[in-house]
């Protein structure tokens, strides 16, 4: 396969006018959106009403939407993702304080997914209805019915507060040094890490089951068999590889929120991560930061796509790009 | 109680026959809050009580760490932009003002040696100058020396409207000069009763001027140590992420003997009330956890975990219902509820008589609130034991019922009151709050029973407290007939607190509903006592003029006190300290410490 360099830049063409709209659609929604970040400063009697006045003028929000919206696109295109209002810095200082334990906790847990649905979806494949299979299945769905924030108290109920095991409070910050500085990241993080990549896997075992299964009965693999290839060598040499393209495609897509975060299991477990930035935002009114989130958010869904389909025709060379 | 009455109380006080706590008690009692009441003493030349810290530590550090739960996180530490008390808490850590106030009412000196009193020349004899005397062996975190210049600075630069600090109402009507080194004069435009405004308490604390001079006004914000903070304060900066974590270490060089206790600080930011009590009194994890918003009854339980305490700290916050004194219903050039309009049927003060029987508070505190919202009948408010015994409170359905049949309400065939065509129907809004819809319903339920039909509106938070000119659901608007909301007492003087009801706050379009009389009751006399506290110097005087203003809005039943809400705090069993209802959590964090 050659390189689809055309293909890309079509793509990459396409993607722009839809982040433009999306841009035009989340700033618009923002700005007529209740709220106001210096409310607490006008009920407040003792602040006179000059300073919400001066603060308005100082970030330009008494400008038409349009005006300000221009403004706003100017400046991301320069690379410069606004001022929080709320902390009064910069948003991408805020959004870099916080990406490293995004990607720590978000990432480990997408990486547990991966770990357990892989094997345990392939091996429930290789023997269909079996008991093993049986098991799997039901856990599995018992996995993706629960949600995050149900599952997380439940986890905290039962190993931070009768077993005392785990603390349930991340602190992204552990004064402590050598081997306990490690150990107490990972405790801490055991649980948001497992509430969230229990619940990925649960869904992910369902699709490497099902795209194996559907392999598994093709009459090449039927072949393999029959040259007298050993079991193993025809799951993972000849069934995995062809089960697993529609599985990476997935997976890619999912990655964009490794940056977004998780809003609920993060607000549970007090992870200092894009989700909760992006949820305090929310609540502080702090549209500068809401808007860089959600638009640096929706630019790597748009990424990761185009990434997902390039990827499904390098894995499978008859699916061709034009 | 009126002046003479004062004035031999406060001759007890000196002559001993009267402890100041009794003092203090006893004012509260008459709806005046404990800072004044304090004041009252300290302007009688009446000297403080020495502040009993109850510190006992015997040196300092050697406490290990102290870990403090906000469920909100800070996310600026420079006090002169903090707008939230998460911030002013998170600044306080670092920041230090000249003076704080206790939880009776005292203030109590940080940086300053001295309060300043008549007795000691710290107060003018005109009431428009105050000196104030600084601590000479303060140095900030970096080593450099405390001094005069650094108080003027903060005065220079909160002042300035370029810099838009949250702080300028406080600064910018005083004139503040360095007398020599360690002494500064702060000058007030008018004769000021209440001078312990400026460089006290959460809106007083102190930048320094070696690391802010370069960064006045428009510049404010380019500042590094906006998020570096460098104070004189009992714990030093180590670092902070906004909304998530502020981490410090102990001061050495601290001013104050053998303190602090703790060697680290840490204020871990996010996450909700509940769980922030859970890690507290449950499983320990944290030693105190701030602004518990949960039911009581889940704090109860959560207390059964025996690792810590719910602390109910008494401030001067109520929830209360609000009358609208004008017509909401009818537009008069392009405004609801405009001044020019009078309300068809509130203005009836049997109507609201009747509907203030009709509020079963005992029930809405028992069932609703428990320790976190005392049942009371003024609007001035402070802990259970000393509510006034002057307005009482009364929940009678059938009482309402008499009152309204004498002032010919009939009971029509709807079952709704009438007379002369008006009927008593009602639009109440709040916000949208568990506890505040429960309340509307048991107030509903009694009001029907009455023959007044309530409409429940609830009305969502952000909209509600905003300030969107063109929302007609906010809470300056009061587009209806009732509202309930909490108004916060921010400031331990009520001068500010009482301006609600002065004809001249009216919310009217004109203002763009920025000013804070939104029941748009009017009331002479209680305008002319307003106005005469503003300037009355005799602390006495002044006081029976609050007393006066509070029977006047209650009494005329210009709204409905509810519950007064004193603040939940969680904190560790073995951890003590001092707490206070009229400043921040933080107000002496150097005496924190925890028991053996």
């Amino acid at each position: 396969m050659s390189f689809p360099g055309t293909y890309v830049l079509r793509r990459l063409l396409i993607a722009l006018p839809s982040l433009l709209g999306i841009s035009v659609v989340l700033f618009t929604v923002l700005a007529l959106a209740p709220g106001d970040p210096f409310g607490e400063l006008v009920s407040n009697p003792n602040i006179p009403a000059e300073v919400a006045a001066n603060l308005r003028l100082k970030f330009g929000m008494d400008d038409p939407v349009a005006v300000r919206y221009l403004r706003w696109l100017a400046a991301m295109l320069h690379g410069d993702w606004g001022f929080s209002f709320a902390s009064r810095i910069d948003v991408s200082d805020l959004i870099m304080q916080r990406l490293p334990t995004t990607i720590q906790v978000i990432g480990s847990s997408q990486l547990l997914a991966l770990l357990i649905a892989l094997p345990v979806g392939i091996y429930a494949a290789t023997r269909p209805y079996s008991l093993f299979d049986q098991v799997a299945g039901t856990l599995t769905f018992i996995g993706f019915s629960l949600p995050t924030f149900f599952t997380g108290l439940l986890l905290i109920l039962v190993f931070s507060i009768e077993l005392d095991w785990l603390p349930f409070v991340y602190r992204s910050d552990i004064a402590a040094s050598g081997w306990r500085f490690y150990w107490e990241h990972v405790k801490q993080a055991i649980m948001p890490v497992a509430v969230l990549g229990l619940f990925q896997a649960a869904s992910w075992t369902r699709y490497v089951r099902s795209a194996a299964l559907d392999v598994i009965k093709l009459d090449y693999v039927t072949t393999a068999r029959s040259k007298g290839l050993r079991e193993r060598t025809v799951i993972l040499k000849h069934v995995v590889r062809n089960a697993l393209i529609p599985v990476v495609t997935l997976v890619a897509l999912q990655l964009p929120s490794i940056f977004g975060g998780a809003i609920v299991t993060e607000q549970i477990f007090r992870v200092p991560g894009i989700g909760s930035l992006l949820i305090s935002a929310i609540l502080a009114n702090d549209t500068p930061v809401i808007m860089a989130v959600t638009f640096v958010l929706s630019c790597l869904v748009i990424a990761f796509n185009l990434a997902a389909d390039i990827l499904y025709g390098w894995l499978d060379p008859r699916i061709s790009l034009r | 109680m009126n002046e003479q009455e004062l004035r031999g109380l406060i001759e007890a006080v000196r002559e001993g026959k009267v402890t100041r706590r009794d003092f203090i008690g006893t004012l509260l009692s008459f709806g005046v809050a404990a800072p004044i009441a304090g004041q009252l003493l300290l302007h009688a030349g009446i000297a403080q009580a020495q502040p009993t810290s109850g510190y006992k530590a015997t040196k300092r550090g050697g406490g290990g760490a102290l870990k403090v739960l906000w469920w909100q996180g800070a996310t600026l530490l420079n006090p002169h932009f903090a707008v939230g008390t998460k911030d002013q808490d998170g600044s306080r850590i670092f920041y230090e003002p000249l003076a704080g106030w206790d939880n009776d009412g005292n203030l109590i000196p940080v940086l300053a040696t001295e309060i300043p009193t008549p007795d000691n020349g710290g107060v003018s004899k005109d009431g428009k100058t105050i000196i104030w005397k600084l601590k000479k062996d303060v140095q900030w975190h970096d080593g450099k020396p405390f001094t005069s210049a650094d108080v003027v600075f903060n005065w220079e630069y909160a002042s300035d409207p370029a810099t838009a600090a949250v702080t300028i109402g406080s600064y910018k009507d005083v004139k503040v000069q360095a007398v020599d080194a360690y002494t500064v004069r702060v000058e007030y435009a008018k004769a000021s009763p209440f001078w312990a405004d400026p460089f006290v308490g959460v809106r007083g604390m102190i930048i320094p001027k070696h690391l802010f001079d370069a960064y006045r006004g428009a510049k404010s914000r380019e500042a590094p140590n906006n998020l570096k903070p460098v104070g004189t304060g009992p714990y030093k900066f180590v670092d902070f992420t906004p909304g998530d974590m502020v981490r410090g270490q102990i001061n050495t060089n601290y001013h104050q003997p053998n303190r602090p206790f703790f060697d680290t600080i840490e204020m871990k930011g996010g996450g909700d009330a509940v769980s922030a009590a859970r890690a507290v009194l449950q499983t320990g994890e944290f030693d105190y956890a701030w602004n518990l918003q949960v039911e009581d009854e889940i704090l109860v339980r959560l207390e059964t975990g025996g690792k810590g305490r719910v602390n109910i700290i008494s401030g001067g916050d109520i929830e209360f219902i609000q009358f609208n004194f004008t017509d909401p219903w009818t537009e008069v050039d392009g405004e609801r509820s405009s001044i020019k309009t009078k309300h068809p049927t509130l203005t009836d003060p049997v109507v609201r008589e009747a509907m203030s029987l009709l509020v079963d508070r005992a029930s809405i505190q028992q069932f609703i609130y428990g320790r976190t919202g005392i049942a009371t009948a003024n609007f001035i408010n402070n802990p259970e034991r000393y509510r006034s015994k002057n307005n009482k409170f009364e929940f009678n359905v059938d009482k309402a019922i008499q009152l309204l049949e004498n002032a010919g309400w009939k009971q029509g065939a709807d079952g709704v009151r009438t007379k002369d065509g008006k009927k008593l129907k009602f639009v109440y809004q709040t916000s949208v709050n568990q506890p505040r819809q429960k309340t509307q319903a048991i107030v509903k339920q009694a009001a029907q029973k009455a023959g007044i039909e309530l409409e429940l509106k609830a009305v969502t938070a952000s909209v509600f407290f905003s300030s969107d000119v063109a929302n007609p659901d906010t809470y300056t608007k009061l587009y209806c007939d009732m509202q309930m909301y909490t108004t916060t007492m921010t400031q331990p003087d009520p001068e500010t607190f009482m301006n609600q009801y002065v004809s001249w706050e009216f919310a009217t379009k004109a203002n763009k509903w920025q000013g804070r009389n939104s029941t748009r009751w009017q009331n002479d006399e209680y305008d002319k006592a307003f106005r005469a506290a503003e300037v009355e110097l005799d602390p006495v005087k002044r006081t029976a003029l609050f007393i006066r203003m509070n029977d006047l809005v209650v009494q005329d039943r210009a709204i409905i006190a509810v519950v007064a809400r004193p603040r939940p705090r969680a904190s560790n069993l073995k951890l003590k300290f001092a707490e206070s209802g009229w400043d921040s959590d933080f107000w002496a964090l150097q005496d924190w410490y925890r028991e053996a």
